[in-house]
């Protein structure tokens, strides 16, 4: 499924964190919200999936996205937060089927059909091993596929993902993203990720949005975004882009001269 | 459960065989053609007190272990107890001023003493409600919690003031305020059974739900559910059945936070388990504790409340400290 976003604004007490901000992606793209902290690239993401309340329209596939019906926004929408609240005694398993609730009436138990779809994910995600274990006695690595998890059994078609990578190591981070790539190619999910890596989210997004102020600066394909004096202007970092044959662009920092 | 139940059927200070206690029990069911082989007075002592004290005691016990567990989980405070808000300081303002004001209450068909603990609980609890409303989205639970500590220090207040003008009727007082079962009759278990029945019901079937609420409230509506309206739901329904619990047993304490934490360190933390079991293990715990509470000093009978805690609270550590080594 496409998502547009037109004219959004999100207001969180007195101040106005998103300012008519639009952007889009088509069905199966990736795209990375890019922008310093606090630029609002959280709050973008906390508005489609409906936990703040907006001003403008979230269009997806062309129809407007009603939040009133929870359950069907859950659907259509899956969420990995930045920091996600993990009851650490619930066991690996119990957590991810949390993520089956969209399609359960509010006093269903889980079917059969439920299970095998939690199942199935803990293995793509190599976490059947640790099924029974606790959230609190899983690794970082590991409890971040569960929460990826989590959002895989919504089966929802579109994906959001707030900077799924904060706290791991380079490795997890790799395994993270790999595989959030190669289950949007199976299943053509549309993601749309906040990430704070420039050079990874070169090497992911198909299109980028750069966010400052809760303004959109830029959007466009990865290499029209990116530029040194953009970085530089809106991160107040001095950066290097280097295009590597192998890699595609990174994003270095560039220390002062003395 | 069964066995606390038999247990509690059979020992009592009346010396009643045991044959002579079955008989009277059975003959109770239809088209079983039974008849008790007590005297009238024996049949009596095990139908009209010792049965109503032992459903009554289930009753208030599956209550009290059903809404600890549920305010546990909406709220994810572990201290969470049926009481936090304001019920307990509510029930016992109202026991207080019936206790205290209303004369020559034994003359009254029904005593008044617990609909004026249900209706202070209840009005507690809604004023809780009520100054705890406002919070934002995501901070209601917080809210709520501290309006429930505020209000049950205001409710407090005025109910120790009330009790210290009248030192007549302080031991009364009391003795409500520590719990018992002591006038455990048919009628009152008449009057609670459908506030705790439906309470507990509603309850269990939110369970599911309640595993949700824990990834808090944010993730919650972003999986499908509107976390505020579940936590509204289940508090009203929890509150209401302590409330109408309280109002016939006094303000038995522990069993809301021991029961399910026992239960978590023994069945895992979902409360797919943990509902249904406390419903279970409440209502035993509490029979069994009543049992001793009328006999370990017979013919006096301890404050419920004492037993609760005083057995409760070692039993807990035992159980704490083996899930410790185990782990």
């Amino acid at each position: 499924m496409s998502v547009e976003i037109r004219n959004l604004s999100v207001t969180l007490g007195d101040n106005e964190v998103v300012s008519d901000l639009s952007t889009n992606i088509g069905v199966g793209g990736w795209l990375g919200l890019i922008g310093p902290n606090g630029a609002g690239k959280s709050t973008v993401l906390r508005a489609i999936v409906g936990t703040v309340d907006y001003r403008g329209t979230i269009v997806i596939s062309g129809a407007v996205l009603d939040q009133q019906d929870r359950r069907m926004s859950a659907r259509t929408v899956a969420y990995v937060p930045q920091r996600p609240q993990l009851p650490l005694l619930m066991s690996v398993r119990d957590y991810v089927m949390l993520g089956r609730t969209p399609y359960l009436s509010i006093f269903a138990s889980e079917s059969r059909h439920d299970l095998n779809i939690v199942d199935e994910v803990l293995e793509r995600l190599v976490l059947g091993n640790l099924r029974h274990r606790a959230l609190g006695e899983v690794s970082g690595g590991e409890a971040q596929r569960a929460v990826l998890g989590r959002a895989l059994v919504q089966a929802a078609p579109i994906l959001l993902m707030d900077e799924p990578t904060t706290g791991l190591d380079l490795g997890h981070q790799e395994q993270v993203l790999e595989l959030t790539d190669e289950l949007r190619h199976e299943r053509n999910l549309t993601v749309v990720c906040a990430m704070h890596d420039l050079t990874v989210a070169a090497q992911f997004c198909d299109k980028l949005t750069l966010i400052d102020r809760g303004r959109v600066v830029m959007s466009g394909e990865v290499r029209e975004v990116l530029s040194p004096e953009r970085i530089s202007k809106h991160f107040g970092a001095s950066v290097a882009i280097i295009d590597n044959p192998e890699v595609g662009l990174i994003v270095a920092p560039q220390r002062r001269k003395r | 459960m069964g066995l606390a139940i038999v247990a509690s059927a059979f020992v009592g200070p009346a010396d009643l065989s045991f044959y002579g206690v079955l008989s009277t029990l059975l003959s109770k069911i239809p088209f079983l053609g039974v008849h008790s082989t007590l005297s009238a007075n024996g049949a009596s002592i095990v139908w009209q007190i010792r049965m109503p004290r032992i459903v009554l005691g289930g009753l208030v016990g599956a209550m009290l272990a059903v809404a600890g567990a549920t305010y546990q989980g909406v709220f994810q405070n572990p201290l969470a107890d049926p009481y936090l808000l304001g019920v307990a300081a509510g029930a016992g303002l109202g026991a207080t001023v019936a206790v205290e004001f209303v004369k020559n209450s034994s003359s009254w068909p029904v005593s008044p003493v617990p609909a004026a603990a249900f209706c202070g609980g209840v009005l507690a609890a809604g004023f809780t409600f009520v100054l705890g409303r406002s919070g934002g989205r995501y901070r209601a639970g917080a809210t709520l919690v501290l309006a429930g500590v505020a209000v049950a220090a205001f409710f407090t207040a005025i109910q120790t003031y009330a009790q210290q003008r009248e030192t007549q009727t302080l031991q009364q007082t009391y003795s409500w305020i520590l719990g018992g079962l002591s006038t455990a009759s048919w009628q009152q278990v008449q009057i609670v059974v459908p506030y705790i029945a439906l309470s507990c019901l509603v309850l269990v079937m939110y369970r599911r739900i309640l595993d949700v609420m824990s990834v808090g409230d944010e993730e919650a509506d972003s999986l499908g559910i509107r976390a505020q309206r579940v936590r509204t739901v289940t508090v009203l329904f929890a509150t209401l059945g302590t409330a109408a619990a309280v109002s016939m047993s006094g303000l038995i304490g522990f069993v809301g936070i021991i029961i399910p934490h026992t239960l978590r360190l023994i069945a895992g933390s979902s409360y797919r388990r943990i509902l249904p079991l406390s419903l279970l293990y409440g209502a035993a715990f509490l029979i069994l504790a009543d049992l001793v509470a009328r006999t370990i000093a017979s013919p006096a009978e301890i404050p419920l409340g004492v037993i609760t805690a005083f057995f409760g609270a070692p039993f807990f550590l035992v159980v704490l400290r083996q899930s410790q080594r185990s782990s």
